[in-house]
């Protein structure tokens, strides 16, 4: 195919009247113009399209596919129909474990995450010297938060001779193996993720900014102080952001994998107390090759993000204020 | 708020601030600190500032690995370096399009854009693997670094995107007026003033791809292609709980880079979380 804008079989003869020639003629300009306007955007976005579809949506329907079948990168795929997914929900005991270890993370962890993220920024907000020093410094664990690193790190703070025991045996609190525990293994990366609230954090404040300070000299001509500041003016106007922040922290957080992995020792231990989903997946995938299972789990993991994110959108009607409402 | 009340709370804010930022960074100071100790300091002293100085930990945690830890920096800094060039080039291109240019079902594509934003990277992983496997590329930087030259970091297109629509339109149609095409229009007229995005864009995709540990643990595993990330953890299961000092000093460096474009790109950072989350 040729990339020509104006293909030689569709220049119409013109039969439209003397007076209206001038329009028409217009229009068609108008209309090749157009024409290669379309065809400019689809070279630009060759390189995007090319990857839609061979590294995004062709694998999405491959990876499908083979949640259906016992393929294991060694072996022909054989179509064994719901088995993965009846094996996952009714068999697969660490399955159910790694849900369950998930979504008690996100779900304590992304709230308490907001909660700070949210404080801070109103402390933040304005009316200080030094705040963008300030910020830079609360915001800094955010980008550091998935490394390698700082996993490492956070399996020493909390092991048995770590810092967090030093400082709690100045209480007099006697040691305890965080991380090799199984019963607080995983408050320890439910700690590291509200340890990152900074980027939140930046959201909410360039939310904070876009309230007009008009509302507030208003409120304090009738006499609000400043908890009813919050709760009348900066708590409902900032809604959407909490909700927005919402949704893209429990989708980031439900993929969360580098902490468990390096924290657990790439296992999930201690008794799989912190067998993150993704870590569940890749173990089944990557170690046991058993890529049909590991497809089906990823299907799961998206139908799962998804219901998410729709419950989000469905409970945002009842709490989410939009100015333009009456 | 009387005006009397003022300067007590607003001494305290700094105070709790200080406090509470000092709190938030132990961590990483008390790394730091540890990664100078003597070895059997470490553990004995959780305090900050070090009684024993040595850089001992520097040198043997250099050279704990096959190679040499600037060998894998090298590794990081390639990758790094060609997924920030292919985000670039791909990411503006595709932005461009979506910002400016009108084309048949534009509203859908954009959807489908969007939406692969928030698709999990795992739904894709399984078959990805497959295919690069069977093409031989496991092993090589391409799985890593052919993405990004595809935008799939749709991320970045969404931020470009919401970049250009604030230019103004005139600066496009001036430049048509003088028989500019779309091309140049986009190199000469649009890309220069794209730059802010275009730092956010560079400073996200070189964090994300440094830290980046699922993609290069699962592509890069002949010990001669590692990368920090993947030498710190095949360190870490080595060097099992005996060398934290070492450990500790290697994982410094690798923080290294990161701090250093955060203090370099702060504004652009910070720039870039506000306006991909607010319009």
């Amino acid at each position: 195919m040729t990339l020509s804008p104006a293909p030689a079989g569709t220049t119409e003869v013109p039969v439209t009247p003397p007076e209206k020639a001038g329009a028409s003629h217009l229009g068609r300009l108008k209309g090749s113009r157009s024409r290669s306007q379309a065809w400019a955007a689809y070279l630009f976005l060759a390189p995007w399209f090319i990857g839609l579809f061979a590294i995004t949506i062709g694998p999405m329907i491959a990876s499908l596919y083979l949640s259906f079948t016992d393929y294991s990168l060694l072996s022909e795929a054989h179509w064994v129909g719901l088995d993965n997914y009846e094996k996952m929900f009714v068999q697969d005991d660490r399955f159910m474990t790694s849900l369950k270890v998930t979504t008690t993370y996100v779900v304590v962890s992304v709230p308490l995450q907001l909660a700070f993220a949210l404080g801070l920024a109103l402390v933040l907000d304005r009316g200080l010297r030094g705040l963008s020093f300030y910020r830079s410094i609360f915001y800094l664990p955010s980008l550091l938060g998935g490394s390698v690193a700082i996993s490492i790190l956070w399996r020493k703070i909390f092991g048995v001779d770590g810092i967090v025991n030093s400082f709690l045996g100045l209480f007099g609190y006697e040691g305890h193996g965080w991380v090799t525990s199984p019963d607080t293994a995983l408050w320890t990366l439910i700690i590291l993720h509200v340890w990152t609230f900074g980027a939140p954090m930046v959201i909410f404040l360039a939310g904070l900014r876009q309230i007009p300070q008009s509302l507030y000299e208003a409120a304090s001509v009738d006499g609000a102080g400043r908890w009813r500041n919050f709760r009348s003016i900066t708590l409902p106007l900032l809604t959407p952001i909490i909700f927005f922040n919402l949704v893209l922290e429990v989708i980031k957080s439900f993929q969360s994998f580098t902490q468990s992995f390096i924290v657990s020792g790439g296992n999930g231990g201690p008794v799989d107390s912190t067998l993150f989903y993704t870590l569940y997946l890749y173990i089944k995938g990557f170690k046991n090759y058993e890529m049909g299972y590991a497809a089906g789990m990823a299907w799961v993991l998206l139908l799962i993000i998804a219901a998410l994110t729709g419950v989000n959108f469905l409970m945002s009607r009842f709490w989410v204020f939009y100015g333009d409402e009456k | 708020m009387p005006a009397l009340f003022r300067p007590a709370p607003r001494l305290v804010r700094h105070l709790l601030l200080i406090v509470a930022g000092l709190f938030m960074l132990y961590p990483l100071l008390w790394m730091v600190s540890s990664s100078l100790k003597p070895e059997e300091l470490i553990f004995r002293e959780p305090g900050l500032v070090p009684t024993a100085v040595t850089a001992e930990n520097y040198t043997q945690g250099w050279d704990a690995l096959k190679h040499s830890f600037g060998y894998y920096l090298w590794n990081s800094a390639v990758i790094t370096s060609l997924a920030v060039i292919g985000n670039l080039v791909a990411c503006s291109l595709a932005a461009y399009a979506f910002a400016r240019l009108e084309f048949p079902l534009k509203k859908m594509w954009f959807a489908i854009m969007l939406g692969s934003i928030m698709l999990p990277h795992h739904v894709t992983v399984v078959p990805q693997y497959i295919v690069f496997a069977k093409i031989d590329w496991i092993n090589t930087i391409w799985p890593i670094v052919v993405p990004k030259f595809l935008a799939t970091d749709a991320f970045f297109i969404f931020l470009m995107v919401q970049f250009i629509r604030t230019l103004p339109r005139e600066l496009d149609e001036a430049a048509a007026i003088d028989g500019a095409g779309y091309w140049r229009t986009f190199v000469q007229v649009i890309l220069p003033l794209c730059v802010p995005a275009l730092a956010t864009t560079a400073i996200f995709t070189f964090i994300w791809t440094w830290n980046d540990f699922f993609t290069q643990n699962l592509y890069l595993t002949n010990s001669d292609n590692l990368t920090v990330p993947v030498a710190l953890r095949q360190f870490m299961d080595t060097g099992g709980d005996s060398s934290w000092g070492p450990l500790f000093a290697m994982s410094i460096i690798s923080l290294g880079p990161i701090f250093g474009f955060f203090l370099a790109g702060q504004k652009y950072l910070v720039q870039g979380v506000a306006t991909t989350g607010l319009k």
